[in-house]
């Protein structure tokens, strides 16, 4: 399958080997991965900060970029849910019907990469090799804007030389939340606290989730602390193999 | 963001809250026949009743009582069971098991004196104080209340009064510290919607689902605050035929 | 969207819609109590179990949940009709009905109609109406005292406090505070008293029960009201709603317009979404139903208040409407992460939470610049969780996001752009080219300079700098995934 890569303005910026390890594992998968350069963001930072008006602009951009795949992958729970539940109907509300009707084609053809693993591909097992301890974080939007359910637990549960560690209070937020870490930044900080505090009780040396923002979140509360548990993408874990060796990480 | 539209002189409160109502709904294009796209453009919108409304169990049915019967006693509610023509031991002995003692004075307060509404037949507790309008204060002064009910929802252990004479009016099962209720199986359904649909909405209708308790604290349920402190079902069924 | 919103707000100064101060700082403060959040970790974990159960027992709450955001859908389509309905019924069957369009109309309202009894003090049924027009004030104006008869009301009167939740206006208290509220300010309480809730409960009943045998007048409000019959629907545990409803000679009852619902058989609904949602029990002990005055059983007379006070404001939006669906559960409040951790004080207005940061907003209006109640739709990460409990299933996360985008569009009219538009222009501006995003990405690498060899930035300057006061920013890669991809696969597409 040709499967065209949104791969996230963050990731493309700040977290390139998340992109990697989704090109490597798609590849691995013996499907064929684009890049379609012209991609830029989701606008979703514009959308739930208040600027509609603004993020109208980059929906229309990305849905020239993706318009002409038949699939688009994103390693993002985050973003994906921009794709397909803020796109059309930000579209719709700045009065543009045309668009709001291509948004809807393109985020049709929007999965995030447990998504696309496990209902399009069908696959649960991806032949990964991950010799370490891990926990597991459903970020928000995952679980509660794509119902993405427990894909990604499907998928980590088939990892080779893998233990996982359940995380207590899973699905309570981390404290991101976007320009909320910082407008707000003491409750985000108190937020994740208790978040941290659960990831280390489990004894796990690697927290991971499918969401680069939120690890970026937790990553940095835990390196702050000079905790010895990093975060590392489920992309990460899922492209690993016994030959690739150890090389994850977001920090 | 907002465009009051200035108070009118001389148009009461109502004309002016109805007129902001039929304003509003044709700004969000609903009502005044405005035709908006979309969804939202049809005020009669269809409701999806496709939860479980009537039906179920049998009223009365022996799974029905006995799920009633679990959840009463799970809300803290007594349960006794009486077959027909028994009511009247089944209410002396829940009376008793509430402490409410037949011998004048012998009780807390008001010489433990037993009330019953009008229409409570008479064989079921010819003890009983019959109300005729008491003031609240006179209602303190009994220790126990005997009522029938209209209904009862085993799914949610609830008993329903509706002010019929055999259940009096709502002030003399609030202010006795004890009620006893006598249900029969046949007044038994399943559901909410069951229970509801068995009431006349234009009574003045109590639900009651276990004793009077709060959360308040700590969202810890305790029961017993200011409405009866002792709840106690006569549930009359008719005993399961010989094989 | 429509930014335009009809109606007039809820007007300043009256009640209580607003804080002081915004939620950022109100919150700094309320985060630095640890009582406070070790009172509501334990309760709202106390009451999140509870729900769980509660709903976990029907089959069809899914369904229930899709009929009951119908029926109010509907409803609010046609609230002109069903109050108009409303009213005739229950003026047939004895009552009298009062329209206010603010908070200060139906407290006047109110007041007269006490001093028409000639009562000087009244008992109240917990009602977030009557706090939200600040009834109790108003009435002491006119020297008539308000005796709060909640349990959680009653601990928040004898405090000289504020209520901080929905249903539980007391649940920034734990035990042995208000066992020692009790022993200081509950006039002949036993000085054995523990601080069991079960004796402070038993303690409340003993305080309260002379004045309710003696109560003339009892003020409500409403849960619900059936427009088709004219009933209405006190949902309650303690008894004392009943007290209040049934043995006073007068009720007056205070209802927001959105609280009615067409016809008897939509209670099968609510009367099923409610408390398993609110109290988390299957059905709640007291459920009072009452049509104007039935002779020789409860109050003589009868009163229902029909209350406005920018409920039509927030019905001129399209979306934003939605909120007056609320039917007042909590759910939401408890599973918030963010309410969890600040409680219900930070946000100013008696409705805290997430449905709070909708409806205070959006009863008060926002306006651009300094109104502390514009600051309540960004107190949210937008997890969502406040969504999935929602009974009447209010998207909450996106009538957030529009109140902030009403809010960024109303400062857009002012002269001056702010440092956060002019931010996030250039930030559209960037990122909607992939040459100058790509140029930016190479700018940005400059930061590397400032990380240690760790791979991280410990601090940034403002507005980053609240992330880097607890967080470390990820450094700057060698290699953006583009030039990633240029290198190792060539351009593609």
């Amino acid at each position: 399958m040709r499967i065209a890569l949104f791969v996230t303005c963050l990731v493309d910026a700040l977290f390139p080997r998340v992109g990697q390890a989704t090109t490597e594992l798609l590849e691995r998968l013996g499907h064929e991965v684009v890049f379609p350069t012209g991609q830029t963001c989701c606008g979703q930072m514009h959308t739930n900060t208040g600027y509609a008006r603004e993020a109208v602009e980059l929906v229309r951009h990305h849905v020239d970029v993706f318009e002409g795949a038949d699939v688009v992958v994103t390693p993002s729970g985050s973003c994906a849910g921009s794709v397909r539940h803020q796109h059309a109907a930000l579209a719709r509300d700045a009065g543009d019907d045309a668009l709001a009707r291509r948004a809807e084609a393109v985020a049709a053809r929007t999965y995030e990469l447990s998504e696309l693993l496990v209902d399009v591909l069908g696959v649960f097992d991806v032949g990964a090799y991950y010799p370490h301890r891990v926990t597991y974080h459903p970020t928000c939007h995952s679980l509660r804007v794509l119902r993405v359910g427990d894909r990604p637990l499907r998928l980590l549960r088939h990892v080779a030389g893998m233990t996982l560690l359940e995380l207590p209070e899973a699905e309570t937020c981390c404290g991101f939340g976007g320009t909320f870490a910082v407008k707000n930044a003491p409750t985000s900080t108190a937020m994740l606290a208790d978040k941290m505090r659960h990831v280390l009780g489990t004894g796990a040396e690697v927290a991971t989730a499918g969401d680069a923002s939120c690890l970026m979140h937790i990553g940095g509360g835990l390196t702050r602390l000079r905790a010895a548990t990093r975060t590392v993408h489920l992309a990460e874990i899922l492209a690993s193999t016994q030959a690739s060796g150890d090389r994850t990480g977001i920090r | 963001m907002v465009v009051p539209h200035p108070r009118q002189l001389g148009v009461s409160a109502r004309d002016e809250v109805l007129a902001r109502i039929r304003a509003a709904n044709a700004n969000a294009g609903l009502g005044l026949g405005g035709a908006v796209d979309g969804p939202r453009a049809d005020g009669d919108v269809a409701i999806p009743r496709d939860y479980r409304g009537g039906g179920g169990p049998a009223p009365g049915s022996p799974p029905l009582l006995d799920l009633l019967r679990r959840r009463l006693i799970d809300y803290r509610a007594s349960v006794v069971d009486a077959a027909p023509g028994d009511e009247p031991a089944a209410i002396r002995a829940a009376l008793a098991a509430a402490s409410v003692g037949p011998t004048p004075g012998s009780a807390e307060r008001g010489g433990g004196a037993v009330l019953v509404p009008p229409g409570l037949p008479a064989s079921w507790c010819p003890a009983g104080v019959v109300d005729d309008g008491f003031t609240a204060v006179e209602l303190d002064g009994f220790a126990a209340v005997v009522t029938a009910c209209a209904a009862a929802c085993a799914l949610t252990g609830t008993i329903a009064l509706d002010g019929s004479p055999d259940q009096g009016r709502r002030a003399i099962t609030l202010v006795p510290d004890v009620h006893v209720c006598v249900v029969r199986a046949d007044q038994v359904v399943h559901g909410v919607p069951d229970l509801l649909a068995r009431l006349d909405p234009t009574r003045p209708i109590t639900l009651i689902s276990g004793p009077s308790a709060t959360s308040d604290i700590e969202f810890e349920r305790v029961e017993g605050v200011h409405g009866p402190r002792t709840l106690t079902v006569i549930l009359v069924a008719a005993p399961p035929a010989p094989a | 969207m429509t930014a335009t919103f009809l109606g007039i707000p809820a007007p300043a100064g009256v009640g209580q819609l607003r804080g002081d101060r915004p939620f950022p700082a109100a919150a700094r403060d309320a985060l630095a109590d640890s009582q406070l959040r070790r009172n509501l970790g334990h309760a709202t974990g106390v009451i999140r179990t509870k729900r769980a159960a509660a709903v976990g027992e029907l089959d069809d709450w899914e369904q229930l949940r899709l009929a009951g955001e119908a029926i109010k859908r509907a409803t609010m389509a046609r609230l002109d009709d069903h109050l108009v309905r409303l009213e005739a019924e229950v003026s047939a069957r004895g009552g009298t009905v009062h329209w206010a369009r603010d908070a200060n109309e139906a407290n006047a309202i109110v007041t007269g109609l006490v001093q028409a009894t000639g009562a000087t003090e009244l008992v109240k049924v917990k009602s977030m109406a009557t706090q939200e027009i600040g009834l109790n004030a108003a009435l002491a104006d006119a020297g008539i005292i308000a005796h709060e008869t909640d349990l959680a009301e009653l601990i928040i009167q004898l405090g000289d406090d504020v209520p901080s939740h929905i249903l539980v206006p007391a649940i920034h208290r734990n035990r042995a505070e208000i066992r020692e509220l009790f022993g200081r300010k509950m006039p002949g309480v036993d000085p054995s008293l523990t601080a069991e809730p079960r004796r402070l409960a038993m303690a409340a009943r003993a305080h309260l029960r002379r004045t309710f045998l003696r109560a003339r007048v009892a003020v409500s409000g409403a849960n619900f009201a059936v427009a088709d019959t004219g009933a209405l629907v006190v949902v309650e545990s303690e008894g004392n709603g009943r007290m209040c409803l049934t043995l006073p000679e007068t009720l007056i009852t205070v209802m927001g317009i959105e609280k009615v619902v067409p016809s008897w058989r939509d209670l099968e609904v609510f009367l099923q979404l409610l408390p398993r949602s609110s109290t988390g029990e299957r059905m709640n002990p007291y459920t009072s139903i009452w049509t104007g005055v039935t002779p020789g059983d409860g109050p003589r007379s009868f009163h229902l208040v029909l209350l406005d006070n920018g409920r039509t404001a927030a019905l001129g939006d399209a979306v934003g409407r939605d909120a007056l669906h609320c039917i007042r559960c909590s759910a939401c409040l408890n599973v918030c992460p963010v309410y969890e951790r600040v409680g219900g004080h930070a946000y100013g207005s008696i409705y805290p939470g997430p449905i709070g940061a909708v409806l205070s907003p959006q009863l008060t209006g926002i306006h651009a610049g300094s109104d502390d109640n514009a600051s309540l739709p960004y107190a949210s990460s937008l997890c969502g969780a406040c969504y999935d409990v929602c009974p009447v299933r209010i998207d909450i996360p996106s009538l957030l996001v529009r109140l902030r985008t009403a809010h960024v569009d109303a400062a857009r009219a002012r002269p001056l752009p702010t440092a956060e538009a002019l931010t996030m222009a250039a930030a559209a501006w960037v990122m909607s080219s992939p040459t100058r995003f790509a140029a930016a990405e190479t700018a940005s690498r400059l930061g590397r300079l400032g990380g240690r060899a760790s791979g991280r930035l410990s601090s940034l300057p403002p507005p980053l700098s609240a992330w880097t006061s607890s967080r470390d920013a990820p450094r700057p890669p060698e290699e953006t995934f583009r030039q990633w991809w240029s290198r190792t696969r060539g351009n593609s597409a």
